[in-house]
């Protein structure tokens, strides 16, 4: 019996049409819910840091949440939004992402430093406009960082929707195993790592762009890291 | 409401206007502390009216009552006449420039926006908001070519003058300084001071000056209240008089040491009477010098400025002064100085007498010991604490 090579080439060239649609499934299923969360984050972020008897309570929810096992999460879901659609991976991703991002807003805002949410003040700023003009561009970095880390994790959480039987660059993980062929997994693995990669260069350069003012110091803080 | 007061320079002489009245004023915290307690004084229009006192006797506090960062829980705060609490608090705190300790800029702006902010918020247009922040960056003694960082590429004396700046942007007749020079070491912070006394003989704005530092208050101040813990006001006086005439020993001792020296630096020196006949120009003969009764002269050149002290028992026989050795001298400019300087002058000089020159550094005369004893006598009559 002959070695099966590690990465078959010609297989890659066979497959590449399949290959680049579930790159974009991955990237569609990972994207949205990332971006719904931090729309959803915001306001329960300034909540959060407006009325602090919230924040605990909300942060307390979330990292249950995030605890949930995500297979467990997509297979409750199956009777409510379908089995294999995109629906039933990305509502828990979005609750992922919120988890991240609602403490990234709250800490943001924190990091305005009290010296100068008073100097606004002084000035004859509205509230709303110290928010929105002083406040939130404030925490842009501090932000930027939190969403950097649920980017990355939504990337990779799409493949286990695999199990589930939509999720991405997940499904080669599966079709590899299931056939003893590595050349699937392998492509995979790289695959989304590069992904991920992309996905957080291009934070990086928004941050660079957006945040031209902030020092190294507080562009390297970020927050939480990790996957369910 | 606010338009009485806000915006364009004042006129001159409209001395009534842009004062600003405590009126048996009260804060009391929710927690029960009472930072301020019955707090009644007036800052005059156009003068630096200073509050220093120890930490934590409720300054802050005070300040913030003006421009309703804080309201007070009794008594009135009144602009030329009308109470602050009738003021939507954005509008009035447009019409104030407030600077604190740590600058307060924004990080994500850069300096000349930082500067037009008020402007801004007034609703001016871009091009004129920034015009405005640029010429007063220069007003500040900072350079243009600064206009473009953002705040942490600056110094924290360059940020401070950012600070006073952004403050002055909208031309607004009232300035609140919360410990403004604190956070930069001395000679910055000395530098900033002169900056604003500077800026302040041109503005004539009405500020109100927070600081715990005596020295800085007694430099800075038109008027100087010393407030005790629990928000009392000790006394409300000039830095002369605060400084001859302490109202009680806290008061006394707060001023803390070398309190009769200090003061003499608010006595002028131009009442001090000259001796023009202690002057000999280097051309002059030693030996016809050598005639007169004076132990010591001063020597000056042809422009009349000084070069210095000679001895009459260590003149030559022969020859001009300019060939002997003059001694190190002390001056003072009359007119200007005070009768510190004047003193000063005296002590740095071998003979202890002090020579006055002009503006110009000419030779007007010398003020002699006797002279000086006789002013410090005079000064020692004008102290009462
Ligand atoms: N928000 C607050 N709640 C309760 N007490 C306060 C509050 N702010 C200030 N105080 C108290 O009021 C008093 C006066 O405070 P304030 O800040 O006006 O003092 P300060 O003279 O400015 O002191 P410092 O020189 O230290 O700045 C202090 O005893 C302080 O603890
Ligand atoms: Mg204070």
């Amino acid at each position: 019996m002959a070695e099966e090579p590690l990465v078959r080439w010609d297989w890659i060239g066979r497959n590449w049409p399949e290959i680049l649609e579930l790159v974009a499934d991955n990237v569609v299923m990972a994207l949205v819910p990332v971006v719904v969360g931090l729309l959803v984050a915001l306001p329960l972020g300034l909540a959060g840091a407006r009325w602090r008897w919230f924040y605990q309570p909300a942060v307390g929810v979330m990292n249950v949440v995030y605890s949930l096992p995500s297979l467990a999460v997509f297979i409750v879901l199956i009777p409510i939004t379908g089995l294999a659609t995109r629906t039933t991976v990305m509502v828990p991703l979005v609750f992922y992402a919120m988890a991240v991002l609602i403490p990234a807003v709250v800490d943001g805002l924190a990091s305005v430093p009290d010296h100068v949410r008073q100097s606004a003040v002084a000035m004859g700023f509205t509230p709303l406009r110290r928010l929105l003009a002083v406040e939130l561009p404030i925490a842009v970095p501090v932000v930027l960082a939190g969403l950097r880390v649920a980017t990355v994790s939504s990337v990779s959480l799409v493949s286990v929707g695999a199990l589930v039987g939509r999720g991405g660059l997940g499904y080669l993980f599966i079709d590899g195993w299931q056939r003893q062929f590595p050349t699937p997994i392998v492509v995979g693995i790289v695959l989304v790592v590069l992904l991920a990669g992309a996905a957080d260069l291009l934070l990086v350069l928004a941050q660079r762009w957006l945040t031209p003012w902030a020092s190294a110091r507080t562009a390297a803080r970020s927050g939480r890291r990790g996957a369910a | 409401m606010g338009r009485l007061w806000q915006g364009g320079r004042a006129p001159a002489g409209d001395q009534g206007l842009r004062m600003i009245t405590f009126d048996d004023v009260t804060k009391r915290y929710p927690d029960g502390t009472v930072a301020v307690d019955g707090l009644s004084l007036q800052a005059p229009s156009g003068e630096i009216t200073v509050f220093v006192g120890p930490s934590g006797c409720g300054k802050t506090t005070s300040l913030r009552m003006i421009n309703r960062m804080i309201d007070a829980t009794g008594g009135r705060i009144l602009l030329d006449g009308v109470d602050v609490r009738t003021i939507d608090p954005p509008t009035l705190r447009r019409g104030i420039g407030y600077v604190i300790q740590q600058a307060g800029l924004f990080p994500h702006r850069k300096i000349v926006d930082n500067v037009a902010t008020v402007p801004y918020l007034l609703g001016w247009d871009r091009r004129k908001a920034r015009a405005r922040a640029m010429e007063l960056l220069e007003r500040v003694g900072l350079d243009p070519k600064l206009a473009g960082r953002y705040p942490f590429q600056l110094s924290g004396g360059q940020q401070q003058r950012v600070g006073v700046a952004r403050a002055l942007a909208a031309d607004p007749p009232v300035l609140l300084m919360d410990e403004p020079f604190s956070a930069v070491d001395p000679i910055v912070r000395a530098s900033l001071q002169d900056e604003l006394l500077r800026l302040q003989a041109e503005l004539n704005k009405t500020i109100v000056f927070v600081t715990h530092d005596i020295d800085e208050a007694i430099k800075l101040g038109d008027r100087v209240a010393v407030l005790r813990v629990g928000g009392r006001l000790a006394q409300l006086a000039a830095p002369a008089e605060l400084l001859a005439d302490p109202a009680d020993d806290f008061v006394r001792e707060f001023l803390g040491r070398d309190r009769g020296i200090r003061r003499l630096s608010f006595i002028p020196g131009d009442g001090l009477r000259l001796r023009t006949d202690l002057t000999v120009p280097a051309s002059a003969e030693a030996a016809s010098a050598r005639g007169t009764a004076e132990p010591w002269l001063v020597v000056v050149d042809a422009d009349g400025r000084p070069l210095g002290w000679v001895a009459r028992e260590d003149l030559p026989d022969s020859g001009t002064l300019a060939g002997v050795p003059a001694a190190p001298y002390g001056a003072f400019v009359r007119g200007r100085d005070s009768l510190r300087s004047a003193l000063d002058a005296a002590l740095l000089s071998p003979s202890g007498n002090a020579v006055a020159v002009d503006g110009s550094g000419r030779v007007e005369g010398v003020v002699t010991r006797q002279e000086l004893d006789a002013a410090l006598a005079r000064a020692a009559e004008g102290a009462r604490g």
